[in-house]
């Protein structure tokens, strides 16, 4: 698809949907939100980034595969479970620490149900990209 | 013990890794750590032989009555020794006979993996853990005996031994799951505190048929005697283990476990001793005219576990104890034989004993353990194999009923046994030597150390009995009688009418190896018979399955989207309507009040969306007026308090609609393919569907369940640091869930790439 229009406006808003992604993840927990969300919001900007500029375009905006981003989403939701374990509590146990204020999100909670969520954030926004690119190169 | 096993495991594990280290050497050092833990396994003999039994648990699922517990007595020291200490050996020999092949790391694994395994299996006292660890033998000698898996016959031979001993297993499950209610418990020692509990309950012959099933398929008893032979596809160190002390001895050594539980009746001695001497001369018979070193060895192994399972059927104090004698007996010289036939083989490139002759000039060392080995089989004094067929012989002619048949059928096949053992033992090393094609020599010592050291076990024990008889032979008799027993073995025990029988079955057995030849034309003649067998049955078998799965794949698997969507629908549907009619009548009215004018206009707004997209005459038209339904729903959700899913709802509609339109312009030209009355048909299951469905929200509207999960939640969250229940749900309450949706959905994903891109067809070169 080659359109002037599209391609400034994609220009514009991909960024404003990554950024407003991440909003999402963090504020989840107490607000509408949350990682699966997020995870969509980010394979929207991407794919329209994709649909303006060319999968190939998108592909190297992204760096990894979507795969390698599924991967680690998978790795670090399981992984987050782990400091349960380790003291002593059931797997997933959810653990809190400190926070730090932030600008628009409020106070930002760290724990490891945030990790979790960064996880789901990352598989589904690998999957949807995966599932867009391999659609739209499918010739 | 799970020290042991963990250790094994890990180094399984790191069998490759350490391959890419050590290379050639990575047999020695990986021998190194089961020498050591075979030196722990030989430390505890004192303690086991004074009549301990060592146990250990470690809780692991307490809920459903599951432990790792593990219980060493006699009969499990004896294999933890055999196993161990072979293994140490194999993997020596392994690293000899694989040399610089391309998966030698690999090997290493799956034959330490086997080796856990079989440990486990032995020492197991939890009856459910001890299935896993039977299980896992089928397994990992699954990989082992396909290794060689670009051939097509090692692949077959694979699959066969999985089939046989995993249908075999599953019926042991079912025996555990039997003994599990009738005994209460799963814990073996447990169980063996009231033993005649299991004798005595009504499910008895179940429970024996059962496990005798899972026992007499590993053991490769008739009929399922034709896996074993078939398994000699795997590469020779695996056969020598697999066939010396591990693999095919866990049937036996179940039968050993569950005799003070089951064994002792009338049946058990009917069916155990009689499937035992049948195998025991069908073994042997089908032994005589093989050529192939390997095969020789294989059918002579059914026939010594044919001797072995007899022995165990009879049962009596002096029956076990030759089981228990005979048990190393095989183990040593079968180990040693089956090494030997593979430096051969490995040597002079061939394992026909027709084209073998007069090695013994330039493999002496070989030729030693070889013929040491093969005089243990014949069992020759000095040799505990001597002792061993004394034993056997003794047991027969006590046997409290059937004595002389069973005596006969000993003698019989021992006979064709000797046989065997000359052809294997003397004849590719003597005689003339034959011109060979590439200059022959020693192998090195990898190859000839394991032989060698069997074959010596099996002289020193036989000069000295009292190396194994009360350490080893005493426990083991007295685990498996449930009675302390105390065992003294001799070499001479003076001229008597065993020692007769002995000296008539090697002269005999002499005999028969001069009329091999013509005993080979006789089986040639025969041969066809073998259409009958127990192996064209499982082959048929074989082959109705995969033809019952390929129609059902066909008719299942149409290729048709409508009629997969219909299915669903309508499976849906019927199912829904079943439920709502046990739960009684629907309140159709529920009165329109407070409707609001918005809420009607979101109405009208999706039934009109749906209706032009089933009458659209593009596609385009089509996903653009189901994507106004999906925008339509997710309104709804937004005005009744569900924020998360109404955003949710929204950008998966907006992503589906990317990818319909990605899809879709790679489609033909739309075309209405349906018939009118086609459409009829799917217009009467759409809204049947969307009757169900609406009849259901209406009777969930009036179902009170009792207690409300969404209180909980609503209380809880902020415990769980969280305002956003929807949020709090899914990634505390419930994050173990989320964590398997998403690996769900990973793997969704991978299957999606594979669809898409994986095409059958020509593949272009350059990828």
């Amino acid at each position: 698809m080659d359109s002037l229009i599209l391609r400034t406006a994609a220009r514009l808003i991909m960024p404003l949907q990554l950024a407003f992604s991440v909003l999402l993840l963090i504020r989840g927990h107490n607000e509408p939100g949350g990682g699966f969300i997020g995870g969509l919001v980010a394979a929207c900007g991407i794919a329209l980034h994709g649909i303006a500029f060319g999968i190939p375009a998108a592909r190297r905006l992204l760096r990894v595969t979507p795969q390698r981003l599924t991967g680690i989403g998978l790795f670090l939701a399981a992984l987050s479970g782990v400091p349960g374990l380790v003291l002593g509590q059931p797997f997933m146990t959810g653990l809190w620490g400190g926070s730090v204020p932030t600008l628009i999100a409020g106070q930002l909670k760290f724990g490891t149900p945030l990790l979790f969520d960064v996880g789901v954030y990352l598989v589904v926004a690998g999957i949807a990209v995966h599932l867009v690119f391999t659609m739209a190169e499918d010739q | 013990m799970l020290t042991v096993l963990i250790t094994i495991f890990v180094l399984a594990a790191a069998g490759p890794l350490l391959h890419r280290v050590l290379r050639g050497a990575t047999g020695w050092a990986l021998a190194l750590p089961v020498i050591v833990i075979t030196g722990w396994f030989a430390s505890l003999v004192p303690a086991v032989s004074g009549g301990e039994v060592i146990m250990e648990s470690r809780p692991w699922v307490p809920a459903l009555d599951l432990d790792l517990a593990f219980r060493v007595d006699g009969w499990s020291l004896l294999f933890l020794l055999l196993i161990a200490g072979i293994g140490a050996l194999i993997l020596i020999y392994a690293g000899g006979y694989l040399h610089g092949h391309r998966h030698e790391g690999r090997f290493f694994g799956f034959l330490l993996l086997f080796m856990g395994s079989m440990l486990g299996l032995v020492a197991a006292d939890n009856l459910i853990v001890m299935f896993i660890f039977w299980e896992l033998t089928s397994f990992s000698s699954y990989l082992l005996i396909g290794f060689n898996h670009e051939d097509k016959k090692s692949r077959a031979a694979a699959l066969q031994a999985l089939l046989v001993t995993g249908g075999g297993g599953l019926a042991l499950l079912a025996g555990i799951i039997l003994i599990g209610q009738a005994g209460g418990t799963f814990s073996f020692s447990a169980l063996l505190e009231s033993p005649d509990v299991l004798r005595g309950h009504a499910l008895y012959l179940p429970i024996l048929l059962l496990v005798l099933a899972g026992a007499f398929t590993k053991s490769a008893q008739v009929p399922f005697h034709f896996w074993l032979p078939g398994a000699m596809a795997a590469p020779t160190p695996v056969s020598a283990y697999l066939h010396s002390a591990t693999m095919v001895k866990a049937g036996i050594f179940l039968l050993g476990r569950f005799y003070p539980l089951l064994g002792g009746t009338g049946v058990w001695h009917t069916v155990v001793t009689g499937v035992g001497a049948a195998t025991m001369l069908t073994g042997a018979l089908l032994a005589l005219p093989q050529t192939d070193l390997k095969r020789l060895l294989a059918y002579s192994t059914v026939s010594g576990l044919g001797i072995l399972t007899m022995l165990l059927g009879i049962g009596t104090a002096l029956a076990v104890k030759a089981a228990a004698v005979f048990l190393i007996v095989h183990s040593l010289y079968k180990g040693a034989l089956f090494m030997v036939a593979g430096a051969v083989d490995h040597e002079a490139g061939t394992r026909d004993v027709r084209a073998l002759s007069g090695l013994c000039k330039v493999m002496p060392i070989t030729a030693m353990a070889a013929g040491a080995a093969a005089l243990s089989m014949i069992g020759f004094p000095p040799l505990l194999g001597f002792i061993g067929k004394e034993l056997l012989y003794e047991a027969n002619l006590a046997a409290p009923f059937a004595a002389p048949y069973y005596t006969a059928a000993a003698v019989g096949a021992n006979i064709l046994m000797v046989a065997v053992a000359i052809m294997v033992g003397y004849r590719p090393f003597h005689g003339p030597a034959q011109l060979p094609a590439k200059p022959l020599h020693e192998p090195s010592p990898a190859l000839w150390l394991g032989p060698l050291v069997l074959a010596a076990l099996a002289v020193v024990a036989g000069l000295f009995p009292s190396l194994v008889d009360r350490p080893l032979v005493s426990a083991a008799v007295s685990a498996i009688r449930a009675t302390e027993t105390t065992v003294e073995l001799k070499l001479w025990h003076g001229p008597n009418l065993v020692l007769l029988l002995s000296v008539i079955t090697v002269l005999a057995g002499m005999v028969v190896y001069r009329l091999r030849g013509r005993l080979r034309t006789l089986a040639a003649q025969i041969a066809p018979l073998a259409r009958f067998g127990p192996e064209c049955a499982y082959e048929l078998g074989l082959r109705a399955l995969t033809a019952v799965a390929d129609r059902q794949t066909r008719w299942l698997q149409h290729g048709y989207l409508r009629g997969y969507v219909l299915t669903v629908l309508g499976v849906a549907t019927v199912l829904a309507a079943f439920a709502l009619v046990r739960f009684g009548p629907v309140p159709l009215w529920i009165g329109f009040e407070d409707v609001r004018a918005h809420e009607i206009a979101i109405g009208v707004l999706i039934l009109s969306a749906a209706l032009v997209a089933a009458n659209a005459r593009s596609r385009i038209a089509a996903v653009v007026a189901l994507g106004v339904v999906g925008y339509s729903v997710a309104l709804v959700y937004g005005l009744y308090g569900a924020p998360d899913l109404a955003v949710t709802q929204i950008l998966v509609e907006t992503l589906t609609l990317v990818l319909f339109v990605l899809v879709v312009v790679h489609l033909p030209q739309f075309s209405a393919l349906s018939t009118p009355r086609r459409r009829r048909w799917d217009a009467v299951m759409a809204g049947g569907a969307g009757l169900v469905i609406t009849l259901l929200v209406l009777k969930a509207l009036h179902v009170d369940s009792g207690e409300r999960v969404s209180q909980y939640y609503a209380e809880n969250a902020l415990r769980a640091q969280g305002r956003n229940v929807v949020n709090v749900i899914l990634v505390d309450f419930r994050a173990l869930d989320t964590l398997g949706e998403l690996a769900v959905l990973s793997v969704a994903a991978i299957g999606v790439f594979a669809l898409l891109r994986l095409r059958p067809g020509p593949r272009k070169e350059d990828r």
